[in-house]
């Protein structure tokens, strides 16, 4: 799945954008016209951003610098991105947490108001249908962030539970924030250079909390939280006021906070040992196997309740057959669907994500092994075009995380 | 040539950003494969590499897959890949031949193809079977144009 030179603004995107597999393999693109434009969009133009289609969208794949440089200068400095194209979500209702934990594995009820968790949306077999930030606003408030590609899907089986949901006499009802943009602010200047913009003390808010507060002049959504492994803050800003956000957080910053887009974004998520949904994780993968056990509440460990909970529970008890884990490797930078080999040449599984690593000058990739081949430090073969290469299992993150905790 | 290249490697050590340049630079004396290779000729020799344009586009190259010094190529038929941090690409030979060097400095240096695409960057040289294949290729004004139609279409 590679191609000449001459498709290069595509080859990222359809790297990026596995999910849509309907693209994949062939060369025709949705024109300009269809894809849909962040408020952001002649912002990103203006500031040189190589516009690219992904999800349906059209977003800056990069700006005048370099992904290399980006990506070196978010750990640094800090990077600004416009994520408009993710789907923000309210519940509400008395009853919005059981209605949400039907679907997901955090236990919801127990997370304190105005903090929240990563989680997975599972299928009845325990699949992923995707990934999501939720946030227990108040007892009858969560609020949440789908992905771009889910959006469709995310929404239409939210809807079909929440229909029989009310049915039986459940009180929960929904709201799509398009009303709403999404700016993701990360690294280290990035609390500083907020903390210019509002009157709260941000020092006091820690990595996965949320708060509703003015910034800049405009009622914010703030969840300390983002995809890169570094301190940050996604901010949910209602339109009208997404623009004249990001430039004075970029005019505060000095110039040392970037624009930065989706190449150094999939560097930067990739370093920090996170899924790509699309990926890292299908619908055919449960959360136990993408290594997201940690995100199954104890509660619901004991209690289940969810969608697939039999599959899943059964899987922590016995452990997984196949397990998702990092690499380091010599030669080419692994890709998505490189073969992966033990030591006598047998296959074990399959790459999901890989590239060279901005920040540690070397390869790193993520992929499925089969159970036994897991543990940090053993040998395997990547095969890269037919040549098969040196690599070893390795902890993930690559890169070691900064969230800000107390 | 030479000291653009140590200002890039500098830029990139002192992790300082370098614009890009707003126009690619198209070498006068080279002929230029649509797949964005160039060819140099001398006699029945010829030396390849990617164009400026290309590196331009690719971004840090971080990786060059070579081929062996004896194999053949056939014209505009793929002899290894070009790796950066943004995608991976084919390398495509403009001409028809036998491998007789391949650029063994690309393996730790892969950069050279950034910074020097038409010098240190070259990547094989090519005993061709048939120099009249070069005249399937574009000169370096068509192939200026070229570029600017495929730009144009993004």
């Amino acid at each position: 799945m590679r191609g000449g030179l001459w498709q290069l603004g595509q080859s990222i995107t359809r790297r990026l954008a596995q999910a849509d597999k309907k693209t994949i393999g062939r060369r025709c693109f949705a024109s300009d016209a269809d894809l849909k434009k962040t408020v952001l969009y002649d912002f990103h133009v203006v500031n040189g951003g190589k516009m690219v289609p992904f999800a349906g969208w059209s977003m800056p794949i990069q700006y005048k610098d370099s992904i290399m440089d980006s990506t070196v200068n978010c750990r640094e400095n800090g990077s600004l991105f416009d994520v408009a194209h993710m789907c923000g979500l309210s519940l509400k209702g008395k009853d919005a947490i059981p209605f949400l934990e039907k679907l997901v594995v955090a236990d919801v009820a127990g997370l304190a108001p105005g903090t929240g968790s990563l989680t997975v949306f599972t299928n009845e077999k325990g699949g992923a249908i995707d990934d999501s930030v939720i946030t227990k606003v108040t007892n009858d408030h969560i609020y949440l962030v789908v992905n771009a590609g889910c959006r469709d899907k995310d929404l239409a089986h939210i809807e079909e539970h929440m229909k029989s949901f009310k049915s039986k006499g459940g009180d929960v009802s929904w709201h799509i924030h398009d009303e709403r943009s999404l700016l993701a602010l990360q690294g280290p200047l990035a609390a500083p250079v907020l903390q210019y913009l509002t009157k709260d003390d941000l020092s006091k808010m820690y990595f996965g909390e949320f708060r509703i507060l003015d910034i800049n002049g405009a009622s914010c959504f703030l969840t300390r939280t983002g995809y890169t492994g570094e301190d940050g803050f996604e901010i949910s800003v209602p339109s009208e006021n997404a623009v004249d956000l990001a430039k004075a957080i970029l005019e505060k910053s000095e110039g040392k906070v970037r624009l930065t887009g989706l190449g150094a974004r999939d560097s930067l998520r990739l370093e920090a040992g996170l899924c790509l949904y699309g990926n890292d994780m299908e619908q055919h993968i449960t959360p136990v196997e993408a290594g997201l056990t940690w995100a199954i509440g104890k509660r619901r460990r004991a209690e289940g309740g969810f969608l697939g909970a039999e599959v899943i529970l059964k899987q922590i008890e016995e452990g997984p057959k196949i397990r998702r884990v990092g690499f380091f490797s010599s030669g080419p930078p692994p890709r998505s669907h490189s073969e992966i080999q033990d030591s006598n040449g047998q296959n074990i599984g399959e790459i999901t994500s890989g590239g060279f690593s901005p920040c540690l000058k070397k390869n790193i990739a993520m992929g499925y092994v089969k159970s036994g081949n897991h543990k940090a430090g053993t040998n395997v073969k990547i095969v890269i075009r037919g040549k098969s290469y040196d690599g070893a299992v390795t902890k993930m993150p690559f890169v070691p995380t900064k969230y800000y905790k107390p | 040539m030479a000291t653009k290249l140590w200002a890039s490697r500098a830029a990139s050590y002192l992790r300082i950003s370098t614009f890009h340049r707003a126009f690619a630079t198209v070498a006068k004396d080279l002929k230029y494969a649509e797949s964005h290779e160039w060819v140099k000729v001398d006699g029945s020799s010829a030396t390849i590499g990617i164009t400026d344009h290309a590196q331009d586009h690719l971004g840090d190259v971080v990786y060059v897959e070579l081929p062996e010094v004896g194999a053949s190529v056939e014209q505009f038929g793929s002899f290894g890949a070009v790796e950066s941090v943004k995608a991976t690409s084919d390398i495509n030979s403009p001409v028809s031949g036998k491998v007789v060097e391949v650029n063994d400095k690309l393996d730790s240096s892969p950069a050279l193809i950034n910074g020097s695409p038409y010098e240190e960057g070259w990547i094989i040289k090519v005993e061709m079977n048939n120099p009249d294949e070069v005249k399937s290729l574009m000169d370096p004004d068509q192939y200026t144009k070229f570029c600017d139609e495929e730009d144009a279409k993004h």
